[in-house]
């Protein structure tokens, strides 16, 4: 083996260079090589797997697979259940997002205002519920919410009469609510907290000067400052909304009439296939859903962008 | 949603094993696809046994680790890579998988009644016909076999079975001067009386449970799934259907049965406290009751499933499974020997220490296993009720070619009613339309009723 490589290799450099003309164009080819056939291998060709398989309908029964063409997306387009998963996880996404980057917000300004005691354990201990995994965080609080046994039923009980049911179908959504902002709030706060940390300290200091107060100073340099990183943890909120799957598929089995198989359309994806063995009709609703996702974020980015111009 | 943190979050959830084991099961059988009916002799599993060789079997059942290493001892020869591929749904969406992917499908899977025809029929499995198998058929109850059975293929052997009964807690029974319901009409009148005694107790829980429905609907004589070929018939509004539901819509409409949901650690603690005064469900409970629910020790009992007329004692299976030999199996008759073993021979020995219910006769015939007096029952021989209950399944029952995918959006549609305290046949007739919508879909011919 050691003795016939060492030929082929020259031989195949070679043949390299006179296939593009120009060496270093060449050359620069082989460099990126490697991140080009990992880029293809885990990014385009899942995709590509993906849209290929929306392309067509397999009846896991009979063996049969048949071409359907953009059949799949018309049934996703005049699908209620697709649609009603998109509507949910949109209103939370509206109320949701806002409420948590807000708090993030808040907390960010905090730690920066240089007022607080012990700023460094504020930011860990907000912080530490992103350290949680996100299902162990959906079971912790599935206990809490629990209307049999838990905190909600303590609280019933000391009421005297059924007030608090978080894991009802009038409640679970804010209760799913409540958990993702409890889980991110650190983590969009660390993001703004480090805008934050990087603005110049001349900024302050010419507003001092101008007799700016610290109210003055946040909503006049330090907003402004960073409102970059505000765009990033909106866009990111944005596509974690709707990919919202953790939180209520474990609730699920607590709640199991009030979150149903297509909850979000994550889980619809999810159910389609593994329930379902849908998977050419899965893949369609993943790319739909995926194609939704980077319209919205790409509007709230052009957006945020211009107002920053 | 790595498979990986899919996994861990199932197992966390269905932390409770050994219960949901048994709890998502149920019968099935009855297709008429694929064409099988072949017939062979047990010489290729003999020797294939007498030769040796490695197979890999996945199953959850609480006695599978005891089964396989009594079997590497009786034969040493063979190797058995014994995996828990996960609990009910996680384990057939495994599976479902490695068949989808054309390899990594174990040789033998524990696959439950209620499954089985899903996986025939996709043509997954091995017609254990054409190794003499059929020569079994009177070693077990006429409705475990013929669950095994699709389309007069053989596609796996029985383990364990559910013929229904009513558990009770006669504690709290005596406490409230109730008395053992005989017929269904008494059981609602037990939850108004038992309810109004003690608001904080119910006479059972139920939040939509598709296994127990259609094994409800089976007691009730209802025939709502039939299937003949690609011809599929799915009439959720028959008169048994309808038997039933005039008897359930009153409880659900009354809030008289408990919102807990089944199999949760709330549920658990239920049937100790006496929150959950009865259960109507299969004959492996007691097992579960003994290892999961100790503070109800000394409180439960055993009686015959309440029926419609209180004359005629008739009831239905609920949960249960075998083994089959998988497709994808390089060795087919060792894993062939390996399933006549766990359900037809020495196998059986430890499935019953661990407390299972047989589906063979012989074993619910033996004195042994009939006269037990249970501690955890007061002493009471319930495998008395049990195995009579094993003989008053009424026949013909049938799931649906697709009843796993059924199962998993029950609670979409049926749910809802359970939920709101509505009646429950307008919701099964939106369940109806989902499975009539996917059955044709899928290529099937659906018709309703």
């Amino acid at each position: 083996m050691t003795s016939i490589s060492p030929p082929v290799q020259p031989r195949s450099v070679r043949s390299v260079r006179r296939g593009r003309g120009s060496r270093v164009e060449g050359r620069g080819w082989l460099f990126v090589a490697p991140f080009l056939v990992v880029f293809a291998l885990v990014f385009l060709a899942p995709i590509a797997y993906a849209v290929w398989l929306s392309l067509f309908r397999e009846q896991v029964f009979f063996g049969g697979t048949e071409f359907v063409g953009l059949d799949n997306y018309a049934a996703v387009l005049g699908d209620g259940k697709f649609w009603e998963s998109f509507l949910r996880v949109l209103v939370f996404l509206v109320v949701q997002v806002p409420v948590m980057l807000g708090l993030a917000l808040v907390a960010a300004l905090a730690i920066d205002s240089a007022r607080l005691h012990a700023a460094g354990l504020f930011r860990i201990v907000i912080f530490l519920p992103y350290a949680v995994p996100g299902v162990v965080a959906a079971l912790m609080w599935g206990f809490i919410y629990g209307d049999h046994f838990g905190l909600a039923a303590d609280l019933n009980e000391w009421l005297g009469r059924k007030v608090v049911e978080p894991l009802s179908g009038d409640w679970i959504l804010a209760s799913i609510g409540n958990i993702v902002t409890w889980e991110f709030v650190g983590y969009n706060m660390l993001i703004l907290y480090s805008a934050l940390k990087v603005v110049p300290h001349d900024l302050y200091e010419a507003a001092a000067i101008d007799g700016a107060g610290a109210l003055r100073t946040v909503v006049s340099v330090k907003l402004p400052a960073i409102r970059g990183a505000l765009m990033i943890a909106t866009i990111f909120s944005i596509i974690g909304s709707f990919q919202l799957f953790n939180e209520p598929n474990i609730l699920r089995s607590l709640a199991p009439n009030a979150i149903s198989t297509f909850y979000t359309p994550n889980m619809y994806a999810y159910n389609l296939s593994f329930g379902g063995q849908q998977y050419d009709y899965s893949a369609t609703v993943a790319i739909v859903m995926g194609v939704i996702t980077a319209v919205i974020a790409y509007v709230v980015q052009l957006r945020g962008s211009r107002k920053g111009a | 949603m790595s498979p990986t943190r899919r996994r861990r979050q199932v197992a966390l959830v269905l932390a409770t094993a050994l219960a949901t084991a048994l709890s998502a099961c149920s019968t099935g059988g009855g297709g008429t696809a694929p064409a099988g009916g072949a017939t062979g002799t047990q010489d290729a599993v003999d020797a294939a046994l007498k030769t040796g060789g490695e197979i890999t079997y996945w199953s959850w059942t609480p006695s599978a680790k005891a089964q396989v290493e009594a079997f590497q001892q009786e034969y040493p020869n063979v190797k058995v890579n014994y995996v828990n591929a996960g609990t009910g749904n996680d384990h057939y969406t495994k599976l479902q998988n490695a068949i989808k992917a054309g390899s990594g499908a174990p040789d033998v899977a524990q696959i439950e009644y209620q499954a089985l025809p899903q996986f025939a029929l996709t043509g997954s499995l091995v017609d254990l016909g054409q190794y003499g198998f059929q020569a079994f058929e009177d070693d077990y109850t006429p409705s475990t076999w013929n669950s095994v059975k699709v389309g007069g293929g053989l596609y796996g052997l029985p383990q364990d079975s559910g013929p229904m009964a009513l558990f009770y807690n006669k504690q709290l029974f005596d406490q409230h001067g109730i008395t053992v319901p005989k017929t269904w009409a008494e059981y609602v009148a037990a939850a108004e009386k038992l309810h109004a005694a003690d608001p904080t107790k119910y006479i059972t829980s139920d939040t939509g449970d598709a296994g127990f429905a259609t094994s409800m609907m089976w007691q009730a004589g209802a025939k709502p799934f039939t299937t003949d070929g690609k011809n599929v018939k799915v009439d959720l509004q028959d008169d048994g259907v309808k038997k039933w539901t005039s008897t359930w819509n009153q409880l659900v409409e009354k809030k008289l049965v408990s919102s807990i949901p089944g199999w949760s650690d709330a549920w658990y603690k239920a049937l100790g406290d006496g929150t959950i005064a009865t259960l109507v469900t299969g004959a492996w409970m007691p097992g579960v009751l003994e290892s999961s629910v100790k503070d109800g020790a000394g409180k439960w009992a055993v009686a015959p499933m309440p029926t419609y007329d209180g004359a005629t004692p008739i009831t239905a299976e609920n949960g249960g499974g075998g083994q089959s030999v998988l497709k994808q199996s390089a060795n087919p008759a060792l894993a062939a020997a390996f399933v006549r073993w766990l359900n037809n021979g020495n196998g059986v020995k430890p499935f019953l220490e661990s407390g299972g219910f047989p589906a063979t006769k012989a074993d619910l015939a033996s004195p042994a296993f009939k006269d037990k007096a249970s501690e955890y029952f007061g002493g009471q021989q319930i495998n008395q009720v049990l195995t009579a209950a094993a003989g008053q399944v009424v026949p013909g029952w049938s799931y649906l070619p697709y009843q796993l995918y059924a199962n998993s959006i029950f609670g979409d549609t049926v749910g809802k009613a359970y939920a709101g305290g509505t009646a429950l046949d307008p919701a099964l007739a939106d369940w109806q339309k989902a499975l009539v919508d996917y059955g044709n879909q899928q290529g099937f011919t659906v018709t309703t009723g």
